[in-house]
């Protein structure tokens, strides 16, 4: 046992089994005593091991040397089948011998020792293995999950399938068209030399020559995506595709951006960003930072190599001469030396970038490069176009003001103020002339954009033209409502119900109706209310239209007035707040007037109506401006009998509808008993509405419309649905005896784990 | 004009376009020229369903030549034309369907053929018997002078109830006394289920999760396996036994099972607690049924006499078939075109039966074809009108089975009315309501 428990003392497993040996022993111990009677058999079977020998000496004359089985030739108990003699037999191992090796083993064997120790703790018995009933249940269950689960990938085909439009059996149809020879012809082989040799060419080339017409390797790459994946992965390519070509735009937008200013901060942002980068790459990863470094310097090297800031190019040159006139260009003339001076120094900057590089010197005013020249009051060119903005003395007076205010930074209001001008120049220049030709004829308007203009120049600082641009947009916007609604405010009065709009036959029939009801209303009370609801979409009409509840209720006003008698005494002004909260409650809900009204409209719907079937030409003359005679009109207009009295014509209250017809009854689908997804007798006339038949659609409208849900072939065998063409395995299960295998080893597993709890039952 | 004829040849829904592009006469659409739109179409379906009954006449001929009742039938699997039928008296029949003759006659077992099922290759067909062998027989008719003889017998230690190939490798599966899963190159079974049942009346195979089978036991149960897993999966007792059951061939997880309570029952195979659909219309116990191979309805065999074909979610039947002479209903078959039943009973005759009864059988001509789904979607469309409704529904059922339909009517509506004033008049909560579905299962382990 010393020798195997030297051999394989490595894993957990090992303690597990010398433990076992350990017991084996024990019992071997015990049965010593038959030991004595063994060996005295033995003798008995000398005869039978001598003719072992002598097979053994027959076989060995063939020349081959079998490989001999060792014979036990002492009186042991234990030989193993290495011939190795059980030393020491007869000893019990304890645990203590164990660790006693394992403190001699060089290597952290900690885990182990710890496990031998615990074990030498433990006190516990064995567990009683489960009952072969339950142990099934147990593996029922699993098995049971996970079957269904495997079936459950079918899931999302059995859906698809259920919802498709149209289903076409046999699911996996055979592919149309010519088929090849070998497809069609079984059993069909080369025969002459050059059909063998063409073969042999396919052969080699791995082309399959009969069932399948792809190689392999076409297969293989059909198969690897299904239709789903296919199409998920379109949709995500396009998704990509189509956000590179925003993220395109966007940096074409960016790019074309001429202001120089915009640039300017973004390369400083971005030159921010990318130092706290690099400052975060030193801390973290040096040699990345190394690199960096490295890309940086050549980066300026680059630029210093360029002489790009030496003051040598031609709007340097003319900033030169410009600079003795001009504060500006000498400010960037100097910024442009600093920046050389920057550059020609041996110190480092990590600022380069390839955007930056582009760029011209950015410490320049925006309007510099522009090219018109600005600045001079004289110039008529420029007077004209300042005129014509009509931004008057005020402007320039507030940025005189301003100049009071703050005389060193006098430059800056300067560059202010020609930003100003061309900015208001540019916005013209984008279409807002209508505004400013009404400005020119409201003065309250004008005043109102100028204050607007003036609130845009204080913001100018900040906003770039898209943004301004943007937000005089919108400033139009709100503005011009106003105008057409001071307008109508001027037209007015006369208005008022002249303004009604007809859209249809039937509106003019409910105004006739209206106009009745009001002449007819028998209540005092209601006619006021109906005349206000009479008038329709007028200017006042937007309105909410406010009911007073004693109006239309009187006499539940009486009620409640009885008991909030004695609050009344207490405070007049919750009062009113009652009424106006009830006032706003039932605004617009005038329901006894339009009950009635609806009463009166559906009785005059079910009148029966005179047809008039006169056919003009026919019997005399015809054509335009002649009317068919009297006679004739009078002889094909058919008047109806009068219908018998409504039900409800002496009920006011109620309306009892005669629409019911029951020999139409029994093709109409009761609003009691619709069908079952719809909620609404609307939805379902819907559906009932759109006509299908070819009289009312294109033939290929109603192909589709009429198409079957299911369709199958004549003389086809639809073969039940194939897991292979439906659901693609993930994961490929792994074949039957690996499973075996698996489920033996976690068998083993917990056998292991159960012989470690009961442990210390082993004797010391 | 060659070039389209060709490709009128090709394909028949390219070649109606092409005829109407070809030979459509333009005409106006405007709608105020074609007024009344709904009602016309409504005339149209409720003639499109009114000749729907008119033309409604399902059965298209029988198959005489048993001298027995018909116990099992079997497709084959690779052929339409071939019906293979067993009988009460150990008779196998093979028949051709077209010619509606019996090409063979074998005289397989002693006793029942209680189960014949064809390989899927459909070179060979394995039976079933009373005599407790299991054989195994060549599709193909054996020459002149040749026996005819079994390919292998496999003698088994009890009697089989019933048998089922696996859809696409040599293992077939038993059921008698236990569920035994057979290597077709051996004698003795791979694999043998038992769970606490001493009979099984039917075992078949999952066509689509191809390792997976049900059972039908003697015990009410229904039992569930995995041919690699060594124990069955589950088991739900019913209240009545179920006598056979199928899978659903294109929805992997369900299947139905006909119940002797007159009803079938369809199962989500992952929620066994309760059945999805119960199918009630039956009179009597239902002795067989089998899917349609687009898995949307089923057709059932009854010992009512009559055959019903349900949707595989409709609660009733759609269609009732029934004639005169034919007696308890044994076996059923959908035929794997979609298009035609065969029926097996008791009075030794196999029927065919149009799948769908007023369908118009042979070639259509494009226009026909477009008429018929104009017809099909108009009844569609209006179904839920009532007089369309009415005459779409109306069967002619014989006397008694009408008679018994009432009868069993007015039962379930006296206990369900039972039932309603019981809750009525107990104390809110107490009497709990239990729907349908939940009223069938006992157990499931």
């Amino acid at each position: 046992p010393s020798v195997i428990s030297a051999t394989c003392f490595y894993s957990k497993r090992a303690a597990v089994v010398s433990a076992m040996e350990e017991e084996e022993e024990e019992e071997l111990t015990l049965g010593d005593e038959n030991i004595i009677s063994a060996s005295e058999d033995e003798g008995a079977s000398d005869d039978e091991r001598k003719h072992i020998k002598l097979l053994e000496a027959i076989s060995c004359l063939g020349g081959k040397k079998r490989k001999k089985l060792t014979e036990r030739s002492e009186a042991s108990t234990q030989v193993s089948e290495f011939s190795v003699n059980a030393e020491g037999e007869g000893e019990k191992v304890k645990l203590s011998d164990l660790l006693g090796k394992m403190e001699k083993t060089p290597k952290n064997l900690n885990k182990t020792k710890k496990q031998l120790k615990d074990l030498e703790k433990k006190s516990d018995t064995l567990e009683l293995p489960l009952s072969r009933q339950e142990k099934e249940k147990i593996q029922r269950e699993v098995a049971y999950v996970k079957t269904s689960t495997e079936v459950s990938r079918w899931e999302s085909v059995v859906t698809q399938n259920r919802n498709a439009e149209q289903l076409v059996f046999p699911l996996i149809q055979e592919p149309s068209g010519p088929k090849r020879i070998e497809q069609v012809v079984s059993g069909w082989k080369a025969q002459t030399p050059l059909e063998q040799e063409i073969f042999s060419l396919l052969h080699c080339n791995l082309q399959p020559t009969h069932d399948p017409v792809l190689t392999p390797v076409e297969e293989a790459s059909l198969k690897a995506m299904s239709l789903e994946e296919a199409k998920i992965r379109r949709a995500e390519l396009q998704k990509a595709r189509a956000l590179q070509s925003y993220y395109e735009a966007k940096a074409k937008r960016e790019r074309k951006i001429k202001s120089k200013k915009y640039h300017k901060v973004q390369s400083k942002a971005k030159r921010k960003e990318f130092l706290k980068k690099f400052e975060d790459l030193c801390k973290t990863d040096p040699q990345a930072a190394l690199e960096e470094f490295k890309k940086m310097e050549l980066l300026r090297m680059e630029e210093r190599m360029s002489l790009k800031h030496q003051n040598s190019g031609k709007w340097a040159k003319s900033k030169v001469i410009m600079g003795k006139y001009d504060l500006v260009a000498r400010k960037a003339m100097q910024e442009q030396l600093e920046m050389n001076k920057d550059l020609t120094q041996k110190l480092v900057v990590p600022s380069e970038d390839e955007e930056q590089e582009q760029e011209e010197p950015k410490a320049l005013p925006d309007f510099v490069n522009d090219p018109e020249p600005v600045g001079d009051p004289a110039n008529p060119w420029m007077r004209g176009q300042l005129s014509a903005e009509a931004l008057g003395p005020e402007v320039s007076h507030e940025v005189e003001q301003e100049e009071e205010e703050e005389p060193e930074n006098e430059e800056e209001a300067l560059l202010r103020e020609f930003e100003q001008k061309r900015r208001l120049r540019q916005s013209e220049d984008k279409g807002f002339e209508p505004v400013v030709s009404e400005e020119q004829e409201d003065p309250v308007d004008e005043a109102e954009n100028r204050e607007a203009e003036e609130e845009l120049s204080e913001k100018g600082e900040k906003d770039d033209e898209d943004g301004l641009a943007e937000f005089k947009n919108l400033f139009n916007r709100l503005v011009e409502p106003v105008i057409l609604e001071t307008g109508e405010e001027q037209g007015d009065e006369g208005l008022e119900e002249g303004l009604v709009r007809i859209h249809s036959l039937d509106d003019t029939e409910l105004l006739a109706n209206d106009h009745e009801a009001s002449l007819v209303e028998p209540v005092p009370s209601d006619t006021s209310n109906m005349e206000a609801s009479a008038c329709p979409p007028s200017k006042n009409s937007k309105k909410v239209k406010v009911i007073d509840p004693s109006e239309v209720l009187t006499k539940q006003a009486k009620v409640i007035k009885v008991p909030h008698a004695p609050m009344m005494v207490e405070d007049e002004e919750d009062l009113d707040e009652q009424t106006t909260i009830i006032k706003e409650a039932f605004a617009g809900d005038d329901v006894v007037s339009d009950f009635l009204k609806d009463k009166r409209k559906l009785e005059e719907d079910s009148m029966p109506k005179v047809v008039d079937l006169t056919l003009p030409g026919w019997g005399e003359w015809g054509g335009v401006g002649l009317k068919p005679s009297r006679f004739k009109r009078r002889k094909f207009r058919i008047k109806p009998a009068p219908l018998p009295p409504r039900k409800d014509q002496k009920l006011p209250a109620v309306i009892i509808s005669e629409k019911r017809n029951a020999a139409l009854a029994a093709h109409q689908v009761s609003y009691s008993h619709l069908p079952f997804p719809f909620t609404k007798p609307e939805q379902f006339e819907r559906t009932i509405c759109s006509p299908v038949g070819n009289t009312w659609n294109t033939h290929n409208v109603m192909r589709k419309l009429t198409a079957p849900k299911v369709v199958t072939q004549m003389g086809a065998i639809i073969e039940p649905i194939a897991k292979d063409d439906f659901i693609k395995d993930k994961n490929p299960s792994k074949p039957q005896p690996n499973l075996q295998l698996t489920k033996d080893s976690s068998l083993a597993k917990t056998v292991c784990s159960m012989e470690m709890k009961g442990g210390k039952k082993l004797p010391r | 004009s060659i070039s389209i004829q060709v490709r009128i040849n090709q394909s028949s829904s390219l070649s109606s376009s092409i005829i109407h592009v070809l030979f459509s006469v333009p005409r106006n659409y405007d709608p105020t020229l074609h007024p009344f739109e709904v009602p016309r179409e409504y005339t149209r379906a409720l003639n499109a369903t009114k000749l729907e009954r008119v033309f409604a006449k399902p059965f298209v001929g029988s198959l005489d030549g048993h001298r027995d009742g018909i116990n099992c039938m079997a497709k084959h699997s690779k052929s339409l034309s071939i019906l293979l039928s067993g009988s009460c008296d150990g008779e196998l029949k093979l028949w051709d369907l077209p010619k509606r003759k019996c090409v063979r006659t074998i005289q397989a077992h002693d006793g029942f053929v209680r189960g014949i099922c064809s390989r899927f290759c459909g070179t060979s067909f394995f039976t079933v018997g009373d005599d407790k062998t299991v054989k195994k027989w060549n599709m193909e008719t054996p020459g002149y002078g040749e026996r005819e003889e079994p390919l292998s017998t496999i003698l088994g230690k009890a009697m089989f109830t019933g048998i089922d190939h696996h859809q696409k490798d040599a293992t077939f599966a038993t059921c008698g006394q236990t569920v035994d899963i057979w290597d077709e190159q051996r004698s003795s079974p791979v694999r043998s289920f038992s769970w606490g049942v001493d009979s099984f009346s039917c075992v078949r195979y999952n066509p689509v999760e191809t390792e997976l089978l049900a059972s039908c036991a003697s015990d009410r149960s229904i039992v569930l396996y995995d041919m690699r897993e060594a124990t069955p999966l589950k088991k739900v007792v019913m209240k009545l036994r179920s006598n056979t059951l199928c899978w659903n061939p294109m929805e992997a997880y369900f299947f139905t099972c006909s119940n002797e309570d007159y009803n079938l029952y369809t199962y989500d195979m992952r929620r066994l607690n309760a059945p999805v659909t119960v199918h009630m219309d039956h009179v009597s116990a239902v002795l067989d049924l089998d899917y349609s191979p687009t898995g949307r309805e089923f057709v059932s065999a009854s010992f009512d006499k009559t055959i019903r074909i349900f949707r595989k979610d409709g609660g009733h039947s759609r269609e009732v078939y029934h004639t005169k002479r034919m007696q308890h209903v044994i076996c059923v078959k959908w035929s794997a075109d979609n298009k035609y039943i065969l029926s097996g009973s008791d009075e030794m005759n196999i029927r065919l039966w149009k799948a769908n009864a007023s369908e118009k059988l042979g070639l259509l001509s494009p226009r026909e074809k477009e008429a018929h789904n104009y017809n099909q979607k108009l009844k569609e469309k209006f179904q839920h009108h009532p007089q369309l409704r009415r005459i779409a529904r109306h069967r002619h059922l014989p006397r008694d089975i009408y008679k018994q339909r009432r009868e069993l009517k007015e039962m379930l509506g006296s206990r369900r009315r039972k039932e309603k004033n019981v809750i009525k008049h107990s104390k809110p909560g107490s009497v709990p309501v239990v729907a349908e579905r939940q009223k069938h299962v006992v157990n499931v382990e």
